[in-house]
């Protein structure tokens, strides 16, 4: 069974998912790329700027021909550092804006994302992940998940970051990440992979425009009211300072606010397994084999990578004997899964670089091998 | 020696601050030519009544604080992306008037492909580009704008053709683009290149008020403390300035 934690909001601010609409009943085939420009779109996207990049670059094309039939702004930019600094200036408006890249072109746009995170700007990036470093590969890969999690550009700032694992969960993502951006004005990052964004797989498109909040900070031109600058200079040590405070107690509402994750078989598991997005996808599989041979094997799967789950995850390994870490990574997020158990129980680790992806059936050795090395948990010899 | 009082004539202003620039001291410093440039600007929006509906980019160096001298909203850039940044707010305000204040080492090196392609695909935005041929705000270094032979903190024997290349005029490479409607150099030297400046950028606003495309106009500016020079010397430097990047109308494709 799968539980969805819905994060416990602050006052006074409506449950996301109360606006979310009714489920259609048709089931429709749908490419993660283009699904996730799609529910952009629906979602009330004023403006997409992007770079071609494989293996997103259906996003940028599905919104070259749909964004001007609804009368909206499509820029192709000269740079993945042109996009994003378009998305700066239509952000700095009040406008609602996606832009969309994968692993190469999101180096180039950590400086942007610097900006927008000290100017307080909203905007919604997707991140296409593929193999790395350098040119690397096309091929789907997890290796930017410090890169997205732990810090893109240069200061003290955090982003939320959105992993989803399915194509449904990426449209419904793309509306929570515009409403996230909006109500703390952050950039958020969707983190998807290039098996997320090439698949294809029947969903029901569930599309949601969330409300437009009022931007009192917004450049709209200073008639009959003083100007408004959005910026991220402040020169005087005692005015940064100010403004980092401001940041950091922001963070600590968001950490606070909108954690997620989801779990499955976690009741009785001895192993758990701890992966995301397609990692997470091989990994259910697996603990379907598992579970069939007898094996008690679970799921934890953090949805936001930041904030990252730590309780819950900490929680839900409290009967277990191991973790198993499964990423197309050489080992990236298994770093916040050590801090969120800190020490107390053995975290192993299975991974795949380059573009490979690891089969159900080598996690489910990683799991037998994860019960050849650890011992039963405390509560099984007490 | 005359006594005693004239009969007191009636007041009349015959010169002021444009409604448009604030009232405040300034940061740049004694002799820079950027405080003439936000005057000429603040006049400008002023006359053709643009104010209320500019958005301004502002742009990293010395003149990144033109958001506490011109009273419109403003947006501050990273370095060199002000016109991608301007395009942003262009493509989602279509009613707005929107400019960046940019400097040389700004838009002509970092900044470089933002503002040809921003030329290029024409957007309706208008470029103030104050040209001092050398970055001001970090000490004086060497800028692509710099002269031959000009010494600065990081070319201190003299910029080298052969060590460091040419002057960059690329004002001239942007004038050949279509998508440019107005390309002009003017030059704050005198009075008169002074006055000159401003129609350039009266033009420059047209342009895209009108929506006839891409305006820029460079000002050749003095930076007396980055050239070592007192402030009457670097004004009469701009003569020398002029020899390698003369001023006048580079394209008027006339556009309205």
């Amino acid at each position: 069974m799968t539980t969805v934690v819905e994060p416990a909001l602050p006052e006074g601010i409506e449950s996301i998912a109360a606006a979310r609409a009714q489920e259609p009943a048709e089931r429709v085939l749908l490419k993660g790329n283009e699904a996730i420009a799609e529910a952009a779109i629906q979602a009330g996207c004023d403006a997409y700027f992007g770079y071609p990049i494989t293996p997103q670059a259906e996003l940028l094309e599905w919104m070259a021909r749909r964004m001007p039939e609804e009368g909206r702004a499509f820029v192709q930019a000269e740079s993945e550092i042109g996009a994003i600094s378009m998305a700066l200036g239509a952000a700095a408006t009040g406008a609602r804006v996606l832009v969309s890249t994968s692993s190469p072109g999101f180096s180039l746009m950590a400086e942007g994302m610097s900006y927008l995170a000290g100017s307080e700007l909203p905007v919604v990036l997707v991140n296409v992940m593929r193999g790395g470093p350098g040119l690397g590969s096309i091929g789907p890969a997890q290796s930017d998940y410090l890169q997205a999690v732990k810090g893109h550009g240069h200061g003290d700032y955090r982003v939320p970051v959105l992993a989803p694992s399915s194509i449904g969960e990426a449209m419904a993502l793309v509306a929570d990440a515009f409403e996230i951006a909006e109500r703390y004005r952050t950039p958020v990052i969707i983190l998807a992979d290039g098996i997320m964004g090439q698949a294809m797989e029947p969903v029901r498109p569930v599309y949601r425009m969330p409300p437009r909040r009022v931007a009192d900070w917004a450049l709209t031109g200073a008639d009959g009211r003083p100007p408004r600058v959005v910026k991220s200079l402040h020169l005087r040590p005692e005015d940064l300072e100010a403004h980092n405070d401001a940041l950091q107690l922001k963070f600590r509402t968001i950490a606070a606010a909108e954690t997620r994750w989801a779990g499955e078989s976690l009741e009785d598991a001895e192993i758990v397994i701890v992966a995301y997005g397609t990692a997470a996808r091989v990994a259910r599989t697996a603990v379907a084999q598992a579970r069939s041979l007898g094996l008690r094997a679970g799921l934890f799967r953090p949805i936001s990578l930041w904030p990252y789950p730590s309780e819950a995850l900490d929680r839900a390994t409290a009967g277990a004997r191991a973790i198993l870490v499964v990423e197309l990574s050489a080992g990236q997020m298994i770093e916040d899964v050590r801090l969120s158990v800190e020490g107390r129980i053995p975290v192993l680790f299975l991974g795949r670089t380059g573009g490979m992806v690891p089969t159900p059936d080598a996690v489910v050795a990683a799991l037998r091998g994860a019960w050849a090395k650890t011992p039963p948990p405390e509560r099984a010899t007490a | 020696m005359t006594t005693g009082t004239a009969p007191a004539a009636p007041r009349r202003v015959i010169a002021g601050r444009p409604a448009s620039l604030e009232d405040r001291a300034t940061h740049y410093c004694p002799g820079c030519g950027h405080g003439v440039v936000h005057r000429l600007l603040a006049e400008v929006l002023d006359e053709l009544g643009l104010a209320p509906r500019t958005i301004a980019v502002a742009a990293v160096g010395c003149a990144v604080f033109a958001y506490d001298y011109l009273h419109v909203d403003f947006v501050e850039a990273q370095h060199g992306r002000a016109p991608a940044v301007a395009t942003g707010v262009r493509r989602v305000r279509p009613d707005a008037f929107v400019l960046t204040y940019q400097g040389d080492g700004d838009l002509a090196a970092i900044g470089t492909a933002e503002i040809v392609h921003a030329a290029a695909r024409g957007e309706r935005i208008t470029v103030v580009f104050v040209n001092n041929g050398i970055y001001g705000m970090t000490g004086g270094q060497m800028a692509p704008t710099s002269l031959l032979g000009q010494k600065t903190t990081s070319s201190p024997l003299g910029r080298d053709a052969r060590l460091a290349g040419y002057p960059l005029p690329i004002t001239e490479m942007l004038a050949i683009l279509p998508g440019v409607a107005y390309a002009a150099r003017g030059s704050l030297a005198t009075p008169s290149t002074i006055g000159k400046t401003k129609a350039m950028l009266r033009r420059a606003c047209e342009v895209q008020a009108v929506d006839g495309g891409f305006g820029i106009v460079e000002v050749l500016a003095n930076c007396p403390v980055g050239w070592g020079m007192t402030p009457v010397e670097s004004i009469a430097h701009l003569a020398v300035v002029a020899e390698t990047y003369p001023p006048g109308v580079l394209v008027d494709r006339g556009r309205a």
